[in-house]
């Protein structure tokens, strides 16, 4: 037996890239089959290296025999077919020696066409998160709707709904043609950036699941970046803003759960290789003469790795929200932008243009003037801080008011 | 004292349930863990998984069909045997069996006869 430990998420890594080689080879409408070849090769391997020990190389006992019940169900469903005229729709060709090619690079090209597929805009971005999470992730139904805060018929509904809408609307695996990149790119970074922020922001307890979230978002990204083709500016500076966000993942959650604000983070805490990454990407992503609201929420990212409160750090964040908020609108950027204004004119002038986004259902927006009035007017601050409270939902969250409130 | 060989057979209640890739591994790792510390006590005779693919089922009269999979859902997902002093030493190692996280999964021990008339 061999001593050797297998690959953390050595399954879960194979899961994916078996999948996108199997439907690049049968089209994408027998995903299922591709997904089902590939757990049944992780049973055969659960049945034997448990007994024999793990192979030499565990890859490439896995490749062969996900090849072998590749072309075993060909060969079952041809027969299928012949009798019945009806089956499985998959073009086996003549001599039936079906190639399945498992190259590292058929193995990339598959799956960075995968990434194209399901970020289809015929899909609705909750289904094309779900179904990245499956098929270019590996990850399984339970964790799916664990990540979601949901349950498996839930998840399992919409993954059925996803794959028969690929189907019906003809889907292809291919790289879209060049000049149509750009435009085809942008329902993938949107669903990339909403895959990392369900990871960041999700309220789910599991920090594992979380974590690897994040980092699937970014081997994603990282995926593209690596192609000559999709390294545009927009995908650097996507994954420089995913950096710089996770340098902060071990500081921004408490021991209970609890979300620990960016000022009271302990900044030690912060991983300065991340960081560092974030910068290469940012300065890669600044050729060109596009500014999208990647740039714009990386060069935000990137002033909050500064931990000192500088005038001139806050400007610069000021003024980026600024242009943030002018081609796309969010509360939080909202909230944020004054944040920042409080920092550099001051909280008479903040509290003014906060009270005017009138965002009552936010509890973040009563968090905010809380936060802003408690220097000021400390019955201001806690009127504003209940309110917060009662609109507040989790229970770390509440904490963390009822904490503000208490130091009034 | 005398050591016995005993067979663990792991039963699963449905056989055909997918686990996700990530948990595949974590049962496997398990698996060769649970082995590899009845090893260590030098009290692993051998093992088998029972790969549920092409299984058949023969009947009486020579009927044979899929399975085993249908009418039963049941089956036999591997087995092991051991050595061990007593019954109660081999149902201590099948305590262990990671088989049993999955609910309605059993391990039965059995003692495999010997042929020097004691039984």
């Amino acid at each position: 037996m061999h001593n050797q430990d297998i690959i953390p998420h050595l399954f879960r890594t194979e899961f994916r890239k078996i999948v996108a080689v199997l439907c690049k080879a049968f089209g994408i409408e027998n995903v299922n089959m591709a997904e089902d070849i590939a757990s049944e090769t992780f049973l055969s391997a659960l049945e034997t290296w448990p007994y024999k020990g793990i192979p030499e190389n565990p890859q490439a006992w896995l490749y062969t025999v996900a090849k072998n019940k590749a072309k075993n169900l060909l060969a079952r469903n041809s027969l299928f077919a012949d009798k019945i005229q009806h089956g499985v729709k998959i073009s086996v060709p003549e001599n039936d020696e079906i190639e399945i090619d498992l190259s590292p690079q058929n193995i990339t090209d598959s799956q960075l066409q995968m990434l194209f597929a399901v970020c289809h805009p015929l899909l609705s971005t909750e289904a094309q998160i779900a179904l990245a999470l499956r098929i270019l992730c590996g990850f399984g139904i339970d964790e799916i709707a664990n990540a979601f805060l949901s349950n498996k018929e839930t998840i399992n509904k919409r993954l059925f709904r996803a794959k028969e809408k690929l189907r019906t609307a003809n889907i292809k695996l291919e790289f879209p043609p060049e000049s149509e990149v750009s435009q085809r790119l942008q329902p993938v970074l949107t669903t990339l950036y909403l895959l990392f922020n369900e990871g960041y922001y999700s309220e789910s307890k599991d920090t594992i699941l979380r974590n690897d979230m994040c980092l699937e978002a970014m081997r994603l990204t990282r995926m593209l970046i690596d192609n000559k083709q999709t390294s545009i500016p927009q995908v650097n500076a996507l994954l420089a803003l995913m950096c710089f966000h996770s340098s902060r993942f071990k500081a921004r959650k408490g021991a209970n759960g609890e979300i620990i604000l960016y000022q009271d983070q302990d900044e030690t805490l912060w991983n300065t290789e991340l960081i560092a990454n974030g910068i290469f990407y940012l300065n890669r992503a600044s050729v060109g003469n596009t500014i999208s609201r990647y740039h714009l929420e990386a060069g935000i990212a990137y002033w909050h790795t500064m931990k000192e409160d500088t005038e001139e750090k806050w400007e610069n964040i000021l003024q980026l929200f600024n242009q943030l908020l002018m081609i796309s609108y969010s509360p939080v950027a909202a909230l944020n932008r004054t944040y920042a204004l409080a920092k550099v004119r001051g909280n008479e002038i903040a509290i003014i243009e906060a009270e005017k986004l009138n965002l009552t259902n936010n509890r973040f927006y009563f968090t905010l003037l809380g936060e802003l009035y408690t220097p000021i007017d400390k019955n201001k601050a806690k009127q504003n801080l209940l309110r917060a409270l009662a609109i507040c939902t989790t229970q770390p969250d509440r904490q963390t008011i009822q904490q503000k409130i208490d130091k009034l | 004292m005398s050591m016995d060989e005993y067979v663990l057979i792991f039963r699963h209640e449905d056989g055909q349930k997918v686990a996700s890739p990530e948990q595949m591994q974590i049962w496997m790792k398990q698996t060769m863990d649970w082995i590899g510390g009845i090893a260590a006590q030098n009290k692993f005779v051998s093992g088998t998984g029972l790969p549920f693919d092409g299984a058949k089922v023969v009947g009486h009269n020579g009927v044979v069909t899929n399975g085993p999979f249908g009418d039963i859902k049941e089956t036999i997902g591997g087995l092991i045997t051991v050595r061990a002093e007593s019954v109660d030493e081999a149902v201590e190692f099948a305590k262990g069996c990671p088989v049993l996280q999955g609910e309605g999964n059993t391990v039965e021990v059995r003692k495999v006869a010997k042929n020097d008339g004691t039984h």
